[in-house]
């Protein structure tokens, strides 16, 4: 993991989290019709590792991304939900 | 947001071609109290809930009834995926497969698009819990209905078998999540001004 990260706020990493997890979302769509593109697979390969060594590390401070994250208390239902917005 | 994963929440590997069969089950898809209705219903729901619990309860039962929604379109195509044109005609499906052919398409068993209306958003977290559990009793009593009519094919029985007995487990969360509403509901409030 980079040391940038560890300064971020939670907010500026959730940022980055949006930023890999769309860059992934883009390769695939692209990759789905270009499949034999090298240099688009080594791309999905470099953001796929970088969206999970964030989210593991977000997940681990701010709660669980997904209900396949296990939790020593069920954080789940405590954090608030994308679609209440934020003041972070 | 969503991802998707490859895979059935429930393994379905249809060995006979049943027209007649698809034509019923398609109901769950797209019909009055299918899965599409069921998850729109509950994730357009959720925005509106008060406490924790009913937020969580309305996005992740909304979410399963995504993956049983694939479950049924799989269902439908196993179905029909072979089928003759003899057999189509034979099941009552000619009207079908002229607008559609085999594709996988929302409509009620007696052929009725589907329609926003079968859901409901009322902006009242009691009056929406209340029609969710009505809800997963009506998809229960449909799924029981297609159980006997699958009466002797064992391969499509056994998602159903599934399929109704989810119904019965969402129907048990959505009345705790009410019960939680209740009580949140007859908390003494306590009102602050500034002087």
């Amino acid at each position: 993991m980079h040391n940038e990260t560890l300064e971020m706020t939670k907010y500026e990493m959730m940022k980055k989290i949006q930023e890999y997890n769309f860059s992934v979302i883009e390769l695939v769509l692209y990759l789905d019709t270009h499949p034999t593109d090298l240099k688009a697979l080594n791309l999905h390969k470099e953001y796929t590792k970088s969206l999970k060594e964030l989210k593991d590390k977000y997940q681990k401070v701010y709660g669980p991304l997904t209900i396949y994250y296990p939790c020593n208390k069920w954080r789940w239902i405590e954090e608030p939900w994308p679609w209440e917005g934020s003041d972070m | 947001m969503w991802t998707y994963d490859k895979k059935l929440e429930y393994p379905i590997n249809i060995k006979r071609t049943n027209p007649r069969l698809a034509k019923v089950i398609i109901s769950q898809y797209g019909g009055p109290d299918g899965e599409l209705a069921a998850s729109l219903r509950y994730l357009s729901q959720r925005f509106g809930m008060p406490d924790q619990k009913s937020k969580a309860i309305l996005n992740d039962i909304g979410t399963e009834e995504l993956a049983h929604l694939e479950m049924v379109g799989t269902i439908v195509h196993q179905l029909t995926k072979n089928a003759s044109i003899e057999e189509i005609e034979k099941a009552g499906l000619s009207p079908y497969y002229t607008d559609h052919g085999v594709d996988v398409y929302p409509v009620s068993a007696a052929g009725v698009p589907f329609t926003a209306s079968y859901i409901a958003a009322k902006g009242d977290p009691v009056a929406n819990l209340q029609e969710d559990l009505v809800a997963e009793q009506k998809a229960r009593a449909t799924y029981e209905k297609l159980i006997d009519l699958c009466r002797d094919e064992p391969d499509v029985l056994d998602p159903l078998r599934f399929l109704r007995q989810r119904e019965i487990v969402h129907f048990q969360r959505f009345g705790e999540a009410l019960n939680g509403v209740h009580e949140r509901l007859a908390q003494r409030k306590f009102y602050m001004s500034k002087k």
